[in-house]
């Protein structure tokens, strides 16, 4: 019961983690049928922004400790999302008419630019987030004490993973996203400026996963100029597993992956950790490659 | 109102309109027919900004449209209801119909088009909560034309409303159409139906291959031995 207690917890608070970044994945694919192979390292630089503010305001001071964090995280997710913005604008609009291999080859490039960028600015030696951000302390669940950070990290996913949720559902431009990812044609038909809805997505996702960065750089205590490829491989594995494209299954697929990987890790062997991800991931390609959420209806002609 | 002038579209180096001349007067209701590929729906396309002409210019109410972009055409009171229907499936009847209106900002003014195309089409009332892929082919093509009626268009174009559907609701639809055009919506009419579009419309465009091949009033083409042989063809001209 321990374990199972500890490993539930801890399952959670990392998936909540994949799944953020799995959202830049399934939401970027969901309207240009692109995997942004540079948005693990977007997730990356995040991490060392976070750190690089963190570092230089300190926490607390005038302000206290909730809300100094809350401006970092703002902060972050403002610099991400105009990052992203970016990219989007020099790496893959050029190329929206060429097919799509060039924009692969582009999305690798920007990957490997990113990954040396950090490198260049901040060295390729690890980095140390400022301990004690959220108090080393731990909380009773089920009789067992788990850390308050574990559910910290998982309470703010969720709660950012709701306020997406109602954004796409319930808003004017979120509806425009999903119209633009159902049939971009038919999008501009009802007056969608298509292009204006790609740089939001582009926003939207960079800035969830600057988030996660600066969640990992916490719950982990510290950070790697080339985090952003496992990282950003697992949470895609985690869109693939909810069908790539679909907003709910991103967020189920960082849930399911992230207890898979705590339970496996802990039932099976530490070391095998990342081999049951991607077997996972083989998996479903082989047995259900459209993911958990396939879509719901078949267009009929 | 609208003015198609020396139009051309090419699709890479193939060309698929050459210098057609098409005028739209406010309230008529046009139809232009013609066979398969004849460049009807690229016709259209091109209109709506999704389709650059390589080639002569478009102009709406006095304003050249063919630079802008499809969302600013929108903007203008041009809207369509493209070939096969291209509904958004995963999306409700509802949302189908909200996102027809996205050009316009006033809620209650959008709440009140609502409910002005419930009452025009009362099964897709019916139907609101339920996801736009599972209607019937029927039920799709009313959520199209209602759809792109939402933003209150001046101009509306209807891209083969008729295509795949039994003839009864191909002449409810067709009634939809004549009704919505004597409110004072002035209407494209592209179809392959040519005896129904003739019946319905004012005046007519005959494409052929990408050329214009006759144009006039619809009642003379109806009549024309020439239009008889080559799209009326003895037989109630159907869907391909």
């Amino acid at each position: 019961m321990e374990i199972f207690i500890q490993q539930l917890t801890n399952g959670l608070a990392v998936g909540g983690i994949y799944a953020l970044i799995a959202l830049g994945y399934t939401m970027v694919y969901g309207v240009l049928k692109l995997i942004n192979f540079a948005h693990g390292d977007l997730f990356a630089l995040g991490a060392y922004l976070g750190f690089t503010l963190l570092v230089s305001f300190g926490m607390g001071g005038a302000i206290g400790t909730g809300p100094a964090l809350l401006v970092i995280a703002v902060m972050v997710m403002g610099m991400s999302a105009l990052v992203g913005y970016l990219l989007e604008r020099v790496a893959y609009r050029p190329l929206r008419k060429s097919d799509r291999l060039s924009a692969v080859v582009s999305a690798l490039g920007a990957s490997i630019f990113f990954q040396n960028a950090i490198m260049l600015i901040w060295g390729a030696q690890y980095h140390a987030y400022p301990a004690g951000i959220i108090p080393n302390i731990t909380i009773q669940i089920a009789g067992q004490s788990v850390p308050l950070i574990r559910i910290f990290v998982l309470v703010c996913s969720v709660v950012v993973m709701l306020v997406l949720y109602l954004f796409i559902n319930r808003t004017r431009m979120g509806m425009a996203i999903r119209a633009s990812a159902i049939d971009q044609g038919a999008a501009k038909l009802m007056g969608i400026d298509v292009r204006r809805v790609i740089s939001i997505v582009f926003m939207i996702g960079p800035a969830l996963g600057g988030l996660a960065g600066v969640m990992v750089g916490i719950y982990y205590g510290q950070i790697n100029f080339n985090m952003g490829q496992m990282y950003g491989l697992k949470a895609f594995t985690a869109a693939i597993i909810g069908g790539i494209g679909n907003i709910p299954g991103a967020m189920l697929g960082g849930l399911l992956l992230g207890l898979v990987e705590a339970f496996g890790a802990a039932y099976i062997s530490l070391a095998w950790r990342d081999a049951i991800t991607f077997a996972v991931l083989i998996l479903i390609l082989v047995v259900r490659p459209t993911g958990l959420l396939r879509e719901r209806v078949a267009e009929k002609l | 109102m609208l003015e198609l002038k020396d139009l051309s579209v090419n699709y890479g180096p193939v060309g698929a309109l050459h210098n057609i001349n098409i005028t739209v007067a406010k309230g008529e209701l046009v139809s232009i027919l013609g066979s398969n590929g004849a460049g009807k729906s690229t016709t259209l396309m091109a209109i709506s900004g999704l389709v650059r002409p390589t080639g002569g210019s478009i102009h709406f109410e006095g304003k050249r449209i063919d630079i802008l972009k499809s969302h600013e055409v929108v903007r203008l009171g041009i809207t369509q209801s493209p070939e096969g229907r291209r509904v958004f499936g995963p999306l409700t009847v509802r949302e189908n119909l909200l996102l027809g209106a996205f050009t316009r900002m006033d809620v209650e003014w959008v709440d009140n088009r609502l409910r002005w195309i419930y009452d025009m089409f009362p099964r897709l009332e019916e139907r609101k909560a339920q996801m736009a892929g599972t209607l019937s082919g029927g039920e799709q093509q009313m959520l199209a034309i209602g759809r792109a009626l939402m933003a209150d268009p001046t101009l509306l174009l209807l891209d083969e409303p008729s295509l795949g559907l039994a003839p009864l609701v191909v002449k409810s639809i067709f009634q939809t159409i004549k009704e919505i055009n004597r409110s004072g919506v002035t209407v494209i009419l592209v179809e392959q139906n040519a005896k129904a579009a003739l019946k319905l419309a004012d005046r007519a465009y005959v494409l052929d291959v990408g050329h214009l091949a006759m144009q006039g009033a619809a009642s003379d083409l109806l009549n024309d031995p020439m239009v008889q042989k080559t799209y009326l063809g003895g037989v109630e001209a159907g869907t391909h």
